[in-house]
């Protein structure tokens, strides 16, 4: 075994590295404020003492969390389109599969701080004539989600790196131009290793910024 | 003859009949009778788990009564309606508790400030969210009664870094920035260490001077005795023994209040 690097194919054709980090980023975006504004309402929604709110809230919950991103992706993909009568594109499928599951697992992240919060800080905010939703909005809410961030930002890592299953797909982004390069040019090797390298460059100042925040949110209390 | 009703003299604010509360199987509060005519001041005693909490927190729907009546203004709280059995049984909707706990302000035992905002912003609250106020008048509004509190130099600080006895006085002019027609205050200075009750103490005497209707739940006999028109003394979910201060706090006449007084009367007054 002796290989001999040569990353001069790989490099050859920025552009269309340039491209799969484009779609990469653009699923990121889509899937980061879908997953996390769903999850929200998820989140609320079983936290709610409406039956017909809850149950149907956990249910998503419990089917996303227990079912594997890339078979919904698939499933939205190539199944989906016979029950509809338009087409999925495959940013749609992905975007879809990864928002969901996302929002199951924040939907948890979120329920899980509003239940941390004091029953004093709802008793406070209803003395002063409140209603539940405006607790929420004001007194709620603004606390839980300070103490959800670092959860919330490993969810967005953990979004980050899902983008790459909309290559199933055939989605362009990084891991699809990893693909496609290293078939035409037969070099897997660097041509693999120069995608992991660019999620690296892009994740490490991210994980690093992680740190950062949960430190000052440490020195706030 | 003429028409109009013979005014009612002093006409209770509140009005408390047959009033129950079970947790459970747990009867907490045995049928609470009360009447809180406007400007009356009314402490509440008893021992820890005798109801006094409880009954505080019924008035302003942080607990809704098992069943009874409580009437703020002449007005029922919530719909009653009749069961199969004879026995009625009271509805109360969310929307109706939010307008009654606008009228009936309540300071806590754990004070229960919004600590993401500063004192100001936690008196400026109520007026921004529930009164709809501008942003400008509520500012405005707020200072005056932090400045009430003896706290207008705290109002950008936050509650974490106040002292407790500095948190309490800011929840006061919390719950007197919402213009409260009825005060309830759970037990204001048992957290507080020693040192720090003093001042909360004088905040609501001070209250006292401007004519308010309170209902104070304490462990402070002495206080009770300055601060009260009427004293109840509670045990065992009833009202055991109830008067004025004289009557209840210097001359009881019950076992049961003469056992308390004599494990908490540890000032004289």
């Amino acid at each position: 075994m002796n290989h001999r690097w040569n990353f001069d194919a790989v490099w050859a054709n920025p552009e269309a590295l340039l491209a799969g980090a484009a779609g990469t980023l653009r699923i990121f975006a889509i899937c980061l404020v879908l997953g996390l504004s769903l999850g929200l309402l998820v989140g609320l929604g079983r936290y709610s003492k409406r039956k017909w709110i809850y149950l149907p809230a956990s249910a998503f919950v419990e089917f996303f969390r227990n079912t594997p991103v890339l078979v919904q992706i698939l499933w939205f993909y190539f199944a989906l389109p016979m029950l509809l009568p338009f087409e999925i594109s495959p940013l749609m499928a992905a975007a879809l599969g990864i928002s969901l599951n996302s929002a199951a697992f924040s939907g948890e992240i979120f329920r899980g701080g509003i239940q941390s919060l004091e029953r004093g800080q709802w008793e406070g905010a209803q003395a002063l004539g409140m209603t539940q939703g405006q607790a929420m909005r004001r007194v709620i809410l603004p606390q839980a989600i300070k103490r959800m961030l670092p959860a919330l930002t490993n969810r967005a890592i953990e979004i980050f790196k899902m983008s790459t299953l909309a290559s199933a797909v055939a989605y362009v982004e990084l891991l699809q131009q990893g693909k496609l390069i290293a078939s035409i040019h037969y070099n897997p090797i660097e041509a693999y290793a120069v995608i992991a390298l660019l999620f690296f460059v892009f994740l490490y100042p991210m994980v690093q910024a992680t740190y950062v925040l949960e430190r000052r949110l440490r020195q706030g209390d | 003859m003429t028409d109009t009703p013979t005014p009612v003299p002093s006409a209770p604010l509140l009005r408390v009949t047959e009033l129950r509360k079970q947790f459970g199987p747990a009867e907490v509060l045995k049928g609470i009778d009360l009447n809180v005519a406007p400007g009356d001041r009314i402490a509440i005693l008893g021992a820890s788990g005798s109801g006094k909490s409880t009954l505080l927190r019924c008035l302003n729907f942080m607990e809704k009564p098992s069943s009874g009546r409580v009437e703020l203004g002449g007005s029922v709280v919530g719909t009653e309606r009749m069961l199969r059995d004879g026995r009625v049984q009271t509805d109360y909707s969310e929307r109706e508790l939010t307008r009654v706990r606008q009228r009936v302000g309540m300071v806590f035992q754990q004070f229960n400030l919004f600590p993401h905002m500063t004192a100001l912003g936690n008196v400026m609250e109520g007026l921004l969210t529930v009164k709809g106020l501008a942003r400008e008048l509520a500012a405005t509004q707020a200072r005056v009664q932090l400045a009430r509190v003896g706290l207008a130099d705290k109002a950008d600080e936050y509650p974490a870094r106040l002292s407790g006895g500095q948190k309490q006085r800011v929840a006061i002019a919390r719950a007197l920035a919402m213009e409260p027609e009825l005060l309830l205050f759970d037990e204001p200075t048992s957290a507080l260490d020693p040192e720090l009750v003093g001042e909360v103490l004088r905040v609501i005497r001070a209250l006292v001077d401007e004519g308010r209707t309170m209902l104070l739940v304490t462990h402070e006999v002495g206080f009770a005795y300055h601060f009260a028109s009427r004293v109840l003394f509670i045990a065992d979910g009833v009202i055991h023994e109830q008067g004025t201060p004289e009557e209840v706090l210097k001359h009881p006449r019950q076992a049961r209040t003469q056992a308390f007084l004599a494990r908490h009367n540890e000032f004289n007054f």
